[in-house]
C-alpha cells in the first residue's frame, strides 16, 4: 500500500499510456471490422476468406507479431504504434467474426422493406442495418475491448510502457507487489471500458433497452462465439 | 395508375421458373387481388412492380411507362409498400416509420412527422402511439402503421403482400373492413396478394386466380367467378363445389325467409324469398347479398 501511495504518479502515467495503446486499437479494430463484417454476411466466399484470415492472424503470438509489425511497415519497433497495430490486428481478427453476425442478425423482412420503401443500398446501409446490427456490434466491442486491454500489457516486454510495465519491473526487481498493482489496473480499466460501452450503446439504442426479448438473443449469440476464439 | 403485365417472365439462374408467361391490366383506383397457393409466383409478380424482382422477359407499364426504364429507388418511393409481419423498422418510433418515404424523398423532419400523425387517425390508431416502438405494439396495430407508412407519399399505387396473414381472424376482419373504407375513401390502385379466397372475394374488385407458374386460372370479379368457375381447379379453389359456398335453400324460416344451409347441412344464413321465390338481386353482389352468419362466426 506505502509503495501504491508513493507511486501514484507512475500508475496514473502508465494508465494514460494504457490506455493510449488500447483506445486507438479498438476504434481501429472496430472500424475496419464493420465494412469486413458486412462483406462476410453478404457474401460466402468473403465470409471463408475473411474468417480464415481471422483464425490465422489469432494464432500469431503476440510477441512474434510485435517484431513482425514494425519490419512489414518500416516503423522503429520502439514506437507505440507498432502495439497499437498488433493489438488493432487481433481485435479486427475478433470483430470480423461478430460484425458478420451482427449483420446477419438484421432481419431479412425489415430489409427487404427498407428496400421497398425506396432506401438506397447506402442509406438502408447507414440508417437501417447498421443501427440495427448495433446490439450484436456492441456485445462484440465489449469482447474485444477487455480483450485489447488485457493484451496491451505485451507493450512493455518490447518497452513501449503501459501497465504492462509493472509486470516486467515486478519481475525484473524481483518485488511480486508491483505486479498485483498492475493485474488490479487492467482489470478496473477493463471494467470500466465495459460499463462506458454498455452506457454509449444504451444511449444509442433506445429502442433496444425496451424489447429485452432481444437483448437476451444478442448476449446468447455474441458470446459463445468469441469464448472459443482463440 | 392502370398496371399492365406484358408477356412477363421470371426465370431464376437456377433454372426454377417462377412465371412464365403473364399479361392482365389492372385498373386504376380499384383493388385487383392476385390470390393462389403458395409457389404460384403471386408475390414475385407483385414484387415486380416496384422492382424489387426483375422479370426475365416482358414488360410492366405504368401508366403507359415501362418501369424497366424507371430508377429502381425512385420507382419505390411512389409506391406504397405493406407487407406480412409489418416490416416497420424497429428502431425507429411509430411516427418516424410512417414518416420514412416522406424524408427520404427530403420533406424536413417536422413537416412529416405533423403529417404522419394525421395518417395515424386515417389508419384508426390512436396518437398516444406515435412515440412508441414497433415492438410494443400488438400486431394488429403494426399493420395499421404499415398501412400509414404505405399510404406517407400519397403514391398512387399501392402493393400489399399478404398484409394481414399474421394476425388473428377477429383483428384480420377488422383489418379488412378499414382497408375496405380506406379505399372508398382514397380510392388507390391496390395490388393485393393472398392465399386467402375469402380475403381475395371481400377485397377485390378484380379478383385474379393463380396457379404454379403465375398462371391465370381465372380473372373477373368475385361474382363472376363465383358464379361461372372457368375451370375444376377454380371451383375446387372457391371451394364452390363444397363447404360453406355450396349453399342450399332448406326450409321456411320466420316470414319470407328461407334457410340456407352448406354442404356440411350448416346453417349458412337467411334469404328472403316472398312467396317462396328467391329474387335475384340483379346488379348487387350476389355472394354478398345473403345475410351470411356462418362466415363471420366462422372467422371468428
Amino acid at each position: 500500500m506505502a509503495w501504491v501511495l508513493s507511486h501514484l504518479g507512475d500508475l496514473w502515467t502508465l494508465t494514460l499510456a494504457h490506455v493510449g495503446l488500447s483506445v486507438p486499437a479498438i476504434v481501429l479494430g472496430f472500424v475496419v471490422s464493420v465494412p469486413l463484417g458486412y462483406a462476410a454476411s453478404r457474401s460466402r466466399i468473403a465470409r471463408a476468406v475473411l474468417f480464415t484470415v481471422g483464425n490465422i492472424l489469432y494464432t500469431i503470438p503476440g510477441l512474434a507479431l510485435l517484431v513482425l509489425v514494425p519490419v512489414a511497415l518500416g516503423i522503429p519497433i520502439l514506437n507505440p504504434i507498432n502495439v497499437v497495430i498488433a493489438l488493432a490486428i487481433y481485435a479486427i481478427a475478433i470483430m470480423v467474426r461478430s460484425a458478420a453476425d451482427a449483420f446477419a442478425s438484421v432481419d431479412a423482412d425489415v430489409r427487404q422493406s427498407a428496400t421497398a420503401q425506396g432506401f438506397s443500398a447506402v442509406q438502408r446501409f447507414w440508417r437501417v442495418e447498421l443501427p440495427l446490427a448495433g446490439p450484436v456490434l456492441l456485445a462484440g466491442i465489449r469482447v474485444v475491448s477487455v480483450s485489447t486491454i488485457a493484451l496491451a500489457t505485451i507493450g512493455a516486454l518490447v518497452g513501449i510502457p503501459s501497465l504492462g510495465s509493472f509486470f516486467t519491473d515486478a519481475y525484473q526487481r524481483a518485488f511480486p507487489t508491483e505486479a498485483v498493482v498492475g493485474i488490479v489496473l487492467v482489470l478496473v480499466l477493463a471494467a470500466v471500458f465495459d460499463v462506458l460501452l454498455t452506457a454509449v450503446g444504451r444511449l444509442l439504442m433506445p429502442w433496444n433497452r425496451r424489447s429485452s426479448a432481444l437483448g437476451a438473443r444478442v448476449s446468447a449469440v455474441a458470446v459463445p462465439a468469441h469464448a472459443g476464439g482463440r | 395508375m392502370s398496371i399492365e403485365f406484358r408477356h412477363v417472365r421470371k426465370t431464376y439462374p437456377d433454372g426454377t421458373t417462377a412465371v412464365e408467361d403473364f399479361s392482365i391490366t389492372i385498373p386504376s383506383h380499384s383493388t385487383t387481388v392476385f390470390v393462389g397457393s403458395s409457389g404460384c409466383g403471386k408475390t414475385t409478380l407483385l414484387r415486380m412492380i416496384n422492382r424489387m424482382v426483375d422479370p426475365s422477359a416482358g414488360q410492366i407499364l405504368i401508366d403507359d411507362e415501362d418501369v424497366s426504364g424507371i430508377e429502381p429507388v425512385a420507382l419505390r418511393r411512389r409506391i406504397g409498400y405493406v407487407m406480412q409481419n409489418s416490416g416497420l423498422l424497429p428502431h425507429r418510433s411509430v411516427i418516424d416509420n410512417v414518416a420514412t418515404v416522406p424524408v427520404l424523398t427530403g420533406t424536413p423532419k417536422a413537416k412529416a412527422r405533423q403529417d404522419a400523425l394525421g395518417l395515424l387517425d386515417r389508419v384508426g390508431l390512436d396518437r398516444s402511439l406515435a412515440n412508441r416502438y414497433p415492438g410494443q405494439l400488438s400486431g394488429g396495430q403494426q399493420q395499421r402503421v404499415g398501412v400509414a407508412r404505405g399510404l406517407a407519399a400519397d403514391p398512387n399505387i399501392l402493393l400489399m403482400d399478404e398484409p394481414f396473414g399474421a394476425v388473428d381472424p377477429i383483428v384480420r376482419e377488422e383489418l379488412q373492413q378499414e382497408l375496405l373504407r380506406l379505399q372508398r375513401e382514397i380510392g388507390k390502385t391496390t395490388v393485393f396478394v393472398t392465399h386467402d379466397i375469402d380475403e381475395a372475394f371481400l377485397l377485390g374488385s378484380q379478383v385474379v386466380i393463380l396457379e404454379r407458374g403465375g398462371r391465370i386460372a381465372q380473372t373477373g370479379s368475385p361474382q363472376e367467378i363465383l358464379a361461372n368457375p372457368a375451370s375444376d381447379f377454380v371451383a375446387e379453389f372457391i371451394g364452390a363445389k363444397r363447404g360453406k359456398r355450396r349453399l342450399t335453400a332448406e326450409e321456411r324460416g320466420s316470414g319470407d325467409d328461407v334457410l340456407l344451409v352448406d354442404a356440411g347441412g350448416y346453417p349458412a344464413g337467411l334469404i328472403s324469398a316472398p312467396e317462396g321465390r328467391i329474387t335475384l338481386a340483379g346488379t348487387g353482389p350476389l355472394s354478398r347479398s345473403i345475410s351470411n352468419k356462418t362466415d363471420q362466426a366462422g372467422d371468428a
